[in-house]
């Protein structure tokens, strides 16, 4: 009869995890070559509109950016609903934009002054009368190459 | 003396330290979105400076409301029907212009050199709207700078651009700039983005 005892060890055999390390270094090594460093929060609200016509922005170093769109949910208390810009890392109003512009020419070597961009990265419900003030700025400033960052898809996702 | 073999280090802690950087580097990067539709501003001009007189022929004019209502040449018009006419616009040659494929009607512009696409906006036009409207004309252009370039140098202007910001394009960089020149000149981008009214 005890020929058909059952096993006495019904547990299952742990799982090895000793391959753990193997996957998450995999997904480390994806996420460290495919994005690059935030360098300034987003104190807005950032969603761009698509476009399908779209080129890609080269030099990284050599593009400044602005942004404009609501304040964000935390800010709305301090900085209101209204569209602003963020310049940075700060909230910034239309007259500091030249300033801003400056600075970054100035922090860039010469020869490279003329090859910049200015990438203005606007939510798509932002009113276009403060983005023509940014581009009157922009005018004034003598930055004249502009590029309209947007997500690459159909455009009429926009409406 | 008894050889001791070297004590096995212990690797279960591998995982946490490889999550611990992952996490890091999820929090502190983003995906980059640096594609988008370049543009060129016009130069300041001081407010008494007349504007130079342009035949009225010349000019296409696109109006957007602020409920992103297209208004073209005087007429309504759904979006996409816009790229349509900007083309037929563009490369309707009345005179000076030997590679235009329009109808040369004598009312529409005279050559693409002269074209000039004028898109006016309201300050309450919402900003997706606008660059919707803006991918259109941008890609009028682009639809006969491709048809150009696909005539003279069987490849299509969009992927000149690309091979000529690619870093690794095997080949001739001086000669693909120099075309890529030729055809902006037939088909210059004279898009001018008016100040708003009010």
């Amino acid at each position: 009869m005890s020929k058909f005892k059952k096993k006495k060890n019904d547990e299952m055999p742990a799982i090895s995890t000793a391959s753990l390390p193997d996957i998450v270094f995999m997904l480390l090594f994806f996420f460290m070559v495919a994005t690059e460093m935030r360098d300034s929060t987003l104190l807005i609200q950032n969603e761009l509109p698509y476009a399908d016509q779209v080129e890609k922005l080269e030099k990284k170093d050599l593009v400044m950016y602005i942004y404009a769109g609501q304040p964000s949910e935390r800010y709305r208390s301090t900085a209101g609903s209204a569209a602003r810009i963020q310049l940075n890392d700060k909230f910034a109003d239309v007259e500091d934009i030249q300033k801003f512009i400056y600075s970054e020419r100035e922090s860039k070597r010469e020869e490279l002054v003329d090859k910049l961009i200015t990438a203005l990265k606007v939510d798509k419900e932002t009113n276009m009368g403060l983005v023509s003030d940014i581009k009157q700025e922009l005018r004034k400033a003598e930055a004249l190459k502009i590029n309209y960052t947007t997500r690459t898809g159909d455009a009429s996702k926009n409406q | 003396m008894a050889r001791r073999s070297a004590p096995e280090v212990n690797a279960g802690s591998m995982a946490d330290i490889a999550f611990l950087l992952l996490i890091f580097f999820l929090v502190t990067t983003k995906i980059s979105t640096d594609s988008g539709i370049n543009s060129k501003l016009p130069q300041w001009q001081p407010e008494d400076v007349p504007p130079p007189k342009i035949k009225q022929k010349n000019i296409f004019t696109v109006i957007i409301d602020n409920n992103g209502q297209l208004l073209v040449e005087d007429e309504l018009m759904e979006l996409e029907n816009l790229r349509e006419s900007a083309i037929a616009f563009l490369d309707n040659g009345a005179e000076g212009c030997d590679y235009c494929q329009g109808t040369g009607d004598p009312n529409s512009s005279d050559n693409p050199e002269k074209a000039i696409i004028s898109l006016q906006n309201d300050r309450k036009t919402s900003y997706g709207d606008y660059i919707a409207v803006m991918n259109e004309l941008v890609g009028a252009y682009n639809t006969l700078r491709n048809r150009e370039a696909e005539r003279m140098y069987g490849q299509s202007f969009v992927e000149m651009e690309k091979n000529f910001y690619d870093g690794t394009y095997p080949g001739n960089k001086a000669k693909l700039e120099e075309r890529i020149e030729i055809i902006r000149n037939m088909y210059p981008q004279k898009l001018s983005e008016a100040e708003p009214k009010e």
